[in-house]
């Protein structure tokens, strides 16, 4: 039986991986592959701290937040098909039109 | 026996229903049915005003009091022990009033059958002489104040009614009739704040308004001394049970046994009586507890304890109180009654149809006033300063109306202030004390004034017709006698002609007494009793009122006495100066007009009237109550054995405590008789043989005859300029009083000024200051400066917002680091 | 905590006109705005249900009960002491009947107003009348200082669309300042009620009356300038611009000649008494000493308001700124009566209000059927009229007489009881009632003037020959109010009856805790 702690870190590994990837990517498809390290290493620590202390809430989030980043996976990429259609581009440093 | 006097009831209700059958249904029955209806109701009364009085004789002038059917209770408060309640009495002053309202009453609207024929409102006519009974009665039969005060008002609504009965006349006459109905009820209105602040003066001295309560001894003197001679006659052993008992210091043969006698019997109280039986006769009000008497049982007993009456802020003494409640009285007296300084309205009166005059304006309504005080004896009686006030205004005012009534030409007019000075005689006559005596005149003048009044509508009415007459010969044609007779009535009616004719001017007559005999007769009849002509009515009743006011000024040595038979004997004077005066320009030398040489005789239904109460006038006084006389005066003895000597007073006794019978004086007589003879001869010598004016040849012959006589004629021909005076000092200042109030001070003041300017205009200034300066500058100010802050700092921070993902997620990241480093340095810094 | 929630005939009479005005507003208005009998007739029956639920209640009321009958109360504001409550008792019985009797006649007088054909919206006119009747009657049984606020402000609410909508020439004015005046005094009311209500923790006046009398020093009094004078003041300022007290009447004369017939109607029949009934239901009880205390200002307020308004009215050239007038001195004899602090006195004056209510109600009627005849209200255009319409002539000039206080007829028991009370009250003296009697005679003067010009002399303007019989709705209400007059007037037993223990029971309330000055 694996100790709790490698989980967790693997969980803070895969987070800090997907940070890194948020942060040093332009393409916006491997933005948003990052963002859903990010949650899965969330997803991953949620679980292992279930398991650690035996209690069902964690699982019962993690399942949420699969739904979530389903349906955030959904919106995400249909935002980014409509503005490929538009700018023929998804480098996210040439999209600034939120600028305020 | 025991439920006569619930008779009572049907004297008031039997005029009631006559007035409602002909209200709803007069103008549909027509005239006959509807006067018919209307003198039906009033004779039926008087068979009971019979009835009643035949009662009281038979059961020894036992006085009941009856609770209406239908009607329990009135003002009624239980908490606060006010009990005001419908309740009648029948006692020996009620049933007089009650003889004289309905006996006249009946001859009067016999008379205006045919008087008012052919009139357009005949049937409302005898609508409000019906209601008029129903209210005179209720104001005689009332056993309380407040119902007194009920007929009181109920009466002067009725006159109002009848004064302005032709209020439609056309050509100003509608008007000034409207008006003069007016006058009247406002000046009695004013009469009627005293008697309202007496009631209530009464009401929180006595707890109640009530005359006497039932079983209580109106006349406790009486009821002793009668008692006195039972006890004698009954050891005597002459008497045996219900026999009549033999005469006591009255020299009365009592009619009364014993064991009847005592008022106090509880015979026919209706629901207010005690069902005591009658084992103990009482002969005075001792037995009863002092708060369950009536006000003058209460007040005799109050005024032996000499006791205070407790107003909250104050208290006085009891005689003071009977005071300041009689002098109220006194001046609703004067207004009801005529009297100066309210008497202004009477005269103007005579705008309403003759009969009116007779009944309400001269025989029953105007004496309400004497009857009131009559009934107050008891209060009068003990308060010494009121009955001088009474006597000098009654005095003044018989005095000052019979030398106005010298300059009348209005044959209505002269028997106005006759009646009004007549009325003077009645008010002096209580101010002496001497009540009996104002209620013995006060029955002979409805005789007399009532016949005369009735006689000069006769005379008025053929005058009337003999100018129709003489128009149509002298060839008008019939159409216009016919067109009046359609367009309605009109005796007073000033018909449109050259000159306005005038029938009621008496310069328009003359010659009458051979056109109009029997109207001459009774007339004749009525002035000489007006007069006081031995042995006529007139002359025992005034005469008694003289010989009281001798009597008192002599004998008891008071002022009032003095003041009443100085002004009384000169005003009698006047009486039977005027009276001539008219009989010579009215009835003798030659017609002056074509009317008057055309003037028919009246129909029966206004003649015999007339013969009836000319009877009456001419027997009325020696039947009713002839004094006894001594020496060569012993003729009236003859008088006494037929009649009974003062049978009149005695009968009063029995309800009116002080009404005493005065011993006749021989001197009194002739001077008055000597008088009255002088005055007739005097006016004789004047207007006799034809002298008389005619309407064209100004001046009176009066002007002429005597030194400084044309001032005096004009003086009493304007009426002493009383309206004139009036108008000046109250009637002008108070409407423009009224007008200043409403127009000025109310309305531009008040409602215009302060409301719109100073209010309105007020806020109108502080809005508009609020709204510029300070709303705009100051809330407007932060409001917006607040706006504008929040503009520029968004300004500045909308700066931030780059639009590159990436800064955001450095943002993110740098929030949760920051975040965490929060979270952990507690621990650090414990750790 | 609910407490008593039984259904009572109280709420029925209370809320029958309400649901009319409910069922009202379901049913059709004819597109040209006039001529719908349905409309006329449903409010015309539900105002007539009220009267027999009214007369139903009147007829089961027990006289010799003080304190109030017909109780239903629920919780509303718990937290803050405020309830459903509702009651009734002899001093608001009477005003209750009045209240019942005067809307039919007043709907009944509308029916051929010819300014309601003109500007149209009769809907709209009848559910204001029924909604009027219902906040009148919520006014006289709300037992809850709180309620009694809200029913007091809802009834200004109709009253003021009735003068603006349906009124005469300067109706907007007239129904702005009835409104302004009248809320002006009800803000200080609302202010002394907020204050009594959080003092004692509750809102119901029974409770609160207890309550005073528990602690005289509730509220204490210490002259002119203490907490219960101005509380006193607070709720009687409001009341004296509701009656009108003198001389705070600048209002009525605009109100009421501008207003339409019913609209007058209601406001001397009804709406005026909602400020003494005011003063005799809170202002004595809760207040004793301060009531006491200025019972002499206001009674000299109102001994001048009976003269002054009697002697305004006869300088008036319109007829119904003479009858507005003389409202301002028949409510002078109401007040005098109230505060002479005597079972008397108060007896008289609700006795009073009543007929006020009807004599000058009638007066209002009589007005209005003469302006649907000749569009005018100038004296001057009259005369005559008496020979033109008998039968009309004859019904005016008994209510007439009703409103100068002819014996006989209802005015003259009340204002005899009022000015007997006066007399006799331990704090006036009789120096009032002398002074008051004197309105009596002005009376006379001024209505006999209004009296004589309009219907006696004789006809001088052409027009008035030929005017229009009575319509028998017309005489209907007419001779409706000639029973009641003469009803109080020849028995007013029933009234003063009904009345009587309650009005003890509110003079002993007033003298017991009235210390400073004793009554009798």
């Amino acid at each position: 039986m694996l100790q709790t702690e490698w989980f967790v870190m693997l969980s803070a590994v895969l987070f800090i991986l997907g940070a890194m990837g948020v942060l040093l990517r332009r393409n916006a498809i491997l933005l948003f592959m990052s963002v859903e390290l990010m949650l899965n290493a969330g997803n991953l620590a949620l679980v292992a701290f279930a398991k650690h202390w035996n209690q069902m809430e964690g699982h019962l989030f993690v399942f949420f937040v699969i739904a979530v980043a389903a349906a955030e996976v959904a919106v995400g990429l249909a935002l980014i098909v409509a503005i490929f259609r538009t700018k023929k581009s998804i480098n996210i440093d040439e999209l600034h039109q939120m600028e305020g | 026996m025991e439920n006569y006097p619930q008779l009572v009831t049907l004297i008031v209700f039997i005029p009631l229903i006559g007035f409602v059958i002909n209200l709803f249904f007069g103008a549909r029955l027509g005239e006959r049915w509807s006067g018919l209806i209307g003198s039906t109701a009033s004779v039926l009364a008087f068979v009971v005003a019979l009835l009643l009085w035949s009662y009281l004789i038979n059961s020894g002038y036992e006085s009941a009091v009856v609770n209406p059917p239908f009607l329990n209770g009135w003002i009624t408060i239980a908490s606060a022990k006010v009990d005001i309640p419908w309740q009648m009495r029948v006692d020996t002053l009620s049933v007089t009033m009650m003889l004289v309202v309905t006996g006249v009453g009946s001859l009067i609207h016999i008379y205006a059958t045919g008087y008012m024929h052919g009139d357009p409102r005949f049937s409302r006519f005898f609508t409000y002489l019906n209601l008029f009974l129903v209210f005179m009665l209720i104001l005689v039969t009332g056993n309380n104040f407040l119902m007194m005060f009920v007929g009181w008002e109920g009466v002067g609504l009725c006159s109002f009614l009848l004064i302005g009965f032709w209020f439609d006349k056309t050509k100003g006459v509608g008007w000034k009739n409207s008006n003069a109905a007016r006058k009247a009820m406002i000046a009695n209105r004013v009469g009627d704040f005293g008697i309202l602040m007496a009631i209530f003066l009464m009401f929180w001295t006595f707890g109640t308004l009530d005359y006497f309560r039932p079983g209580e001894i109106a006349n406790v003197h009486l009821a002793e001394e009668e008692h006195e001679a039972a006890l004698v006659a009954a050891e005597s052993g002459a008497a045996s049970e219900g026999a009549p008992v033999a005469e006591g210091e009255h020299g009365e043969a009592a009619p009364a046994a014993e064991g009847e006698h005592s008022e106090a019997a509880p015979a026919a109280e209706g629901e207010h009586g005690e069902a005591a039986v009658p084992e103990v006769v009482f002969y005075n009000n001792d037995h009863i507890e002092l708060r369950q008497l009536g006000v003058f049982g209460q007040a005799e007993r109050m005024i032996e304890a000499k006791q205070e009456i407790d107003f909250g802020p104050f208290s006085l003494p009891i005689e003071t109180v009977l005071v300041l409640i009689t002098l109220f009285m006194l001046l609703g007296a004067t207004g009801k009654s005529a009297q100066i300084p309210l008497f202004v309205w009477l005269p103007d009166a005579m705008a309403g149809p003759t009969p009116v005059s007779a009944l309400i304006h001269a025989a029953t309504m105007v004496t309400a006033g004497v009857y009131m005080m009559v009934r107050s004896n008891v209060f009068f009686y003990n308060a010494e300063l009121t009955s001088l006030i009474v006597a000098i205004v009654g005095a003044a005012t018989a005095l000052m109306a019979g030398f106005v009534a010298l300059g009348q030409w209005d044959i209505k007019k002269v028997l106005a202030y006759s009646t009004v000075s007549q009325l003077g005689f009645m008010v002096a006559a209580v101010g002496v004390g001497a009540y009996g005596a104002a209620m013995f005149h006060l029955v002979t003048h409805a005789f007399f004034k009532a016949l005369l009044f009735l006689g000069s509508g006769s005379v008025i009415h053929g005058v009337e017709h003999g100018h129709h007459i003489a128009h149509e010969r002298a060839g008008h044609g019939h159409g216009e006698h016919d067109a009046h007779h359609a367009d309605g009535h009109g005796h007073d009616d000033h018909h449109e002609e050259e000159h306005e004719f005038d029938p009621q001017d008496m310069r328009n007559m003359g010659g009458l007494a051979k056109r109009m005999p029997l109207t001459y007769i009774t007339y004749l009849i009525g002035t000489l009793a007006l007069a006081g002509v031995w042995p006529l009515a007139g002359f025992w009743s005034k005469d008694e009122i003289l010989a009281d006011s001798w009597l008192a000024g002599i004998v008891d040595n008071k002022l009032a006495g003095f003041i009443a038979f100085a002004f009384l004997l000169v005003a009698a004077g006047f009486t039977a100066f005027y009276m001539w005066r008219q009989i010579e320009i009215v009835f003798f030398g030659k017609p002056r007009t074509d009317a008057a040489d055309h003037a028919p005789e009246s129909s029966p239904a206004m003649v015999i009237p007339l013969l009836v109460l000319g009877v009456l006038s001419l027997i009325g006084g020696f039947v009713m109550n002839v004094p006894s006389g001594a020496g060569i005066f012993a003729i009236f003895d003859l008088f006494n054995n037929w009649f009974g000597t003062h049978k009149f007073t005695e009968w009063l006794e029995h309800s009116v405590a002080h009404a005493h019978a005065a011993d006749f004086q021989p001197l009194v007589a002739i001077i008055s008789l000597v008088l009255a003879l002088g005055a007739i001869g005097f006016a004789r010598s004047i207007y006799g043989r034809g002298k008389s004016a005619n309407v064209d040849t100004q001046p009176d012959p009066f002007e002429n005859a005597v030194p400084n006589g044309a001032m005096a004629f004009r003086l009493a021909n304007a009426k002493l300029y009383w309206d004139e005076t009036y108008f000046r000092l109250f009637e002008n200042p108070f409407n423009k009083l009224s007008v200043f109030l409403a127009d000025t001070l109310d309305w531009r003041f008040w409602h215009d000024y302060f409301h719109e300017t100073v209010i309105a205009k007020g806020f109108n200034g502080i809005a508009s200051i609020l709204s510029n300066p300070v709303d705009l500058g100051i809330i407007d100010g932060i409001v917006n400066g607040v706006g504008k802050l929040a503009q520029w700092v968004s300004g500045r921070m909308r700066l931030v917002q780059t639009g590159y993902v990436r800064t955001y997620a450095v943002t993110f990241l740098l929030g949760v680091v920051l975040i965490i480093v929060i979270l952990l340095l507690p621990m650090v810094q414990q750790g | 905590m609910l407490m008593n929630s039984a259904i009572t005939i109280a709420s029925v009479v209370l809320f029958l006109p309400l649901i009319g005005m409910i069922v009202l507003l379901f049913l059709r208005e004819p597109a040209d705005g006039h001529g719908n009998n349905n409309l006329k007739w449903t409010a015309f029956g539900f105002s007539v249900a009220t009267l027999v639920a009214t007369i139903v209640m009147w007829a089961s009321f027990d006289p010799a009960t003080p304190g109030l009958q017909f109780v239903q109360q629920m919780n509303w504001i718990p937290s803050v002491g405020i309830s459903f409550y509702i009651g009734v008792d002899g001093i608001s019985i009477l005003l209750i009947v009045l209240t019942a009797f005067i809307m039919p006649v007043a709907i009944l007088s509308s029916f051929r107003a010819h300014v309601i054909h003109e500007r149209g919206r009769e809907k709209l006119y009848y559910a204001f009348m029924l909604l009027l009747e219902f906040a009148m009657l919520g006014v006289f049984v709300a037992q809850d200082l709180f309620m009694f606020y809200i029913f007091w402000e809802v009834t200004l609410v109709p009253m003021y669309f009735l003068i603006g909508i349906w009124g005469a020439e300067r109706r907007i004015y007239a129904a702005v300042k009835f409104f302004l005046y009248t809320m002006a005094g009800s803000i200080l009311m609302l202010l002394a009620i907020l204050y009594v209500g959080t003092q004692v923790g509750t809102f119901s006046v029974p409770d609160i009356i207890a309550a005073v009398q528990a602690n005289p020093n509730l509220f204490p009094f210490a002259g002119i300038f203490s907490t219960q004078s101005f509380l006193f003041l607070g709720f009687l300022i409001a009341f004296a611009i509701k009656v009108p007290i003198w001389p705070l009447h600048s209002w009525l004369p605009d109100a009421h000649v501008q207003a339409p017939t019913a609209g007058s109607v209601i406001l001397a029949g009804v709406l005026l008494k909602l400020g003494t009934y005011g003063i005799v239901r809170f202002c004595l009880p809760m207040f004793p000493d301060a009531a006491a205390n200025w019972a002499p200002f206001v009674a000299t307020l109102a001994v001048i308001g009976i003269i002054y308004g009697a002697w305004v009215s006869y300088a008036q050239t319109d007829v119904k700124k003479l009858v507005a007038y003389s409202s301002v001195s028949h409510l002078g004899f109401v007040v005098l009566g109230i505060f002479s602090l005597n079972q008397v006195g108060i007896q008289g004056a609700i006795l009073q209000m009543v007929n006020h209510g009807i004599s000058t109600g009638g007066l209002f009627l009589l007005v209005g059927m003469l302006y649907e005849r000749r569009h005018t209200k100038d004296i001057a255009a009259y005369g005559g009229i008496w020979k033109v319409l008998p039968v009309f002539g004859g019904l005016s000039l008994v209510i007439t007489l009703s409103s100068m206080g002819l014996p006989g007829l209802n005015g003259f028991v009340g204002e005899f009881t009022i000015l007997l009370g006066a007399f006799g009250s331990q704090i006036l003296g009789f120096v009032f009632t002398l002074f008051a009697t004197l309105g009596v005679i002005m009376a006379a003067v001024y209505m006999l003037y209004m009296f004589n010009k309009v219907f006696m002399g004789e006809v001088t303007h052409e027009e008035n020959k030929t005017l229009e019989k009575l319509h028998w709705q017309e005489t209907t209400v007419l001779v409706a109010m000639i029973v009641v007059i003469l009803w109080i007037g020849l028995q007013p037993a029933p009234f003063f009856g009904s009345m009587d223990s309650s009005v003890n029971h509110l003079v002993q309330t007033v003298s017991s805790a009235a210390s400073s000055v004793a009554l009798r």
